[in-house]
């Protein structure tokens, strides 16, 4: 076997970037092979086979009746050690990373997190980013098995019909393991979130205070947006840090971000930069965020904002 | 309550991160140096967790002796002791921080006791390998869950609480446990003039990191793509105000 996917999903929902570590694994061989763990996860055969799984490897146990990041990293390693893959991808994310991250330590093989490429040679060459995304680094791999996880985006989703034959792996958990399985969860509530909001007005050390992000709140209403933040307005209290777009914050994704009084530093940089247009609002017309954006505006945000939702306002009578 | 915290001194880059010619590493002449913030988080946590529950904690970084930098910081916000693994470059593989990190770890177990709770970041900033506290942990065959942005003590058990897109998982946890921390968790204080005085009088304990190569080498750094874009400028000041609302009618925001 060439090369082994490992399926994330959650409670037996596919995680999309399921689909994106398929067209990877594609690139390495045609010939791809697909692990779900838990039983919850059988019902994703179909899908995964659309998507170009000629095996998908199921697993079943009653450790893995909800995420746990050792019983699955555990299991990951026993079907390696069963089915003995070239390569095993697995998604960039934060289960993903964390999965790969405990079989690889269990097995005690390296791990290469958020790679974009492989050249497959005698020794692999990997480019996987770093800093979030804001740099790439090119790497050599050396193991007998390259355990990998595929940067969020850096492959497109495709269907290609194969065959999906199921087959099951048998793994052995040493009941411990039970300590890092979930043992609560509180399910978010419907709405639209910061990663999935259509328009985004955000806010930078500029605004000034809490109070002064009532304008920004106010437009982004009026619009069907929400409001985000830089990591200056979080470091001081103004917000809640599940507003911060960035680096170690959200990844933002709109139609649309109004940044306001935000420099454009890197690490913001690299969590605004797939959104669709960047309209920046600034007083200093060589600030990082006005030169990357599609449009800006040169003034202050304390008198653009409410002008814009006058003018808003205006219009619609 | 005994508590380790990890860290790991990087660049701090503005608008841009620069390359140095040979193509090996970030070009430092012009930046100051910091921690991610999930580590600056994961070391306020530290602090309040001997706050709340007494006890002793403790820096620990592998790094350039610089990186003593990170550490008096650290302590200059409360952090009680502080060690460096000494090494000759910027950094080491992942695969060969986390055996030397587990070496040092032993080492001052062997000499002061257990730690109940040793904290890592959710990633370092630069590298990102997502691995190395999952790797210590595994070789202290202690528990670890990644993400965590909330810490809740009841006795030898914690709860440890993380986002995922679902909603809030909490894990139910008995020390002594390993926990990848995430910005979010807390707001880090700022140091007082005390702390940082007193900072600089504690002593660096030393373990010199001894561990082979893993099996993941750097080659190069590459600069990502760069998006141009010619920026269309839509006025000055609350005048632009008109040319911003036909722009969201014309990318069908406002309908
Ligand atoms: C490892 C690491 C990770 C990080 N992760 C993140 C992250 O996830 N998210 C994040 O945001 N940051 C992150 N940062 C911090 C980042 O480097 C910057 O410090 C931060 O983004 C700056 O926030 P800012 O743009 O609001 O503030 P500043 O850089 O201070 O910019 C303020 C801007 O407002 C403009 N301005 C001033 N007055 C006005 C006015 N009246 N009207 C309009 N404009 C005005 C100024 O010209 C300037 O451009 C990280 C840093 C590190 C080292
Ligand atoms: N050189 C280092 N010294 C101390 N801790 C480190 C070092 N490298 C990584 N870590 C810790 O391990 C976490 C994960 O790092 P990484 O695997 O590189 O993403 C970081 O957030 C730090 O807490």
């Amino acid at each position: 076997m060439t090369v082994l996917v490992v399926v994330e999903h959650d409670r037996g929902t596919l995680s999309p970037a399921t689909l994106e570590a398929l067209a990877a694994a594609r690139t390495i061989d045609p010939v791809v092979h697909a692990l779900t763990l838990g039983s919850a996860a059988d019902i994703l055969a179909g899908e995964l086979a659309a998507h170009g799984a000629a095996v998908v490897h199921q697993v079943h146990h009653d450790l893995l009746s909800d995420f746990g990041p050792e019983a699955w990293g555990e299991s990951v390693a026993q079907a390696v050690r069963a089915l003995q893959p070239d390569s095993v991808l697995a998604c960039g994310t934060d289960r993903g990373n964390e999965v790969l991250a405990q079989a690889a330590a269990r097995l005690d093989l390296p791990f290469v997190a958020n790679v974009i490429s492989v050249d497959v040679a005698d020794v692999w060459r990997v480019t996987r980013v770093r800093w979030g995304g804001s740099l790439l680094e090119a790497c050599t791999l050396t193991a007998p098995t390259k355990l990998l996880t595929v940067s969020h985006h850096a492959f497109e989703a495709s269907e290609s019909p194969a065959a999906g034959t199921t087959a099951s792996v048998t793994v052995d958990l040493d009941p411990v393991l039970a300590r890092t399985v979930v043992a609560e969860r509180v399910e978010r509530e419907a709405g639209v979130t910061l990663a999935t909001a259509p328009l985004v007005v955000g806010g930078g050390r500029a605004v000034g205070s809490a109070e002064a992000f009532a304008p920004l709140e106010e437009l982004a209403g009026l619009l069907g947006g929400v409001v985000g933040c830089s990591r200056a307005v979080t470091n001081n209290g103004w917000r809640n840090h599940t507003d911060q777009v960035g680096q170690t914050g959200t990844r933002i994704a709109p139609d649309l971000y109004m940044a306001c009084g935000i420099s454009g530093a890197i690490q913001h940089w690299v969590g605004a930069m797939a959104s669709k247009k960047i309209l920046a609002i600034n007083t200093d017309p060589e600030a990082n965020m006005v030169t990357k954006a599609d449009y800006a505006v040169i003034g202050d945000l304390h008198k653009v904002v409410p002008a814009i939702t006058a003018e808003i306002r205006r219009r619609r009578g | 309550m005994r508590v380790l915290v990890c860290v790991k001194r990087v660049p701090a880059p503005g608008a841009r991160i620069n390359i140095t010619p040979d193509g090996l590493a970030v070009d430092t002449a012009y930046l100051a140096f910091t921690t991610s913030p999930h580590e600056e988080c994961a070391v306020e946590e530290a602090v309040q967790l001997v706050e709340r529950h007494g006890g002793e904690s403790t820096v620990l970084t592998l790094g350039p002796a610089e990186a003593d930098e990170q550490l008096r910081y650290a302590a200059s916000i409360g952090v009680n002791k502080a060690v460096l693994l000494p090494i000759d470059s910027a950094e080491w593989d992942p695969q060969r921080t986390a055996t030397a990190i587990t070496t040092a770890i032993r080492t001052l177990e062997a000499a002061d006791g257990p730690f109940d709770v040793i904290l890592f970041g959710n990633e370092s900033a630069d590298a990102g390998n997502f691995q190395v506290g999952v790797r210590v942990a595994h070789a202290l065959a202690r528990p670890i869950v990644n993400g965590i942005k909330g810490i809740e003590v009841d006795g030898d058990s914690l709860k440890a609480r993380r986002e995922s897109d679902a909603g809030v998982e909490v894990y139910a946890l008995t020390m002594p446990v390993v926990l990848g921390v995430k910005e979010g968790i807390n707001l880090p204080r700022y140091p007082t003039l005390k702390g940082r005085l007193g900072s600089k009088k504690i002593e660096v304990g030393q373990v010199v990191p001894e561990a082979v190569l893993g099996g993941q080498q750097m080659v190069s750094l590459v600069q990502s793509a760069e998006q141009v874009s010619q920026t269309i400028m839509l006025g000055n000041g609350p005048e632009a105000a008109p040319a911003v609302v036909d722009l969201l009618e014309e990318l069908g925001i406002l309908k």
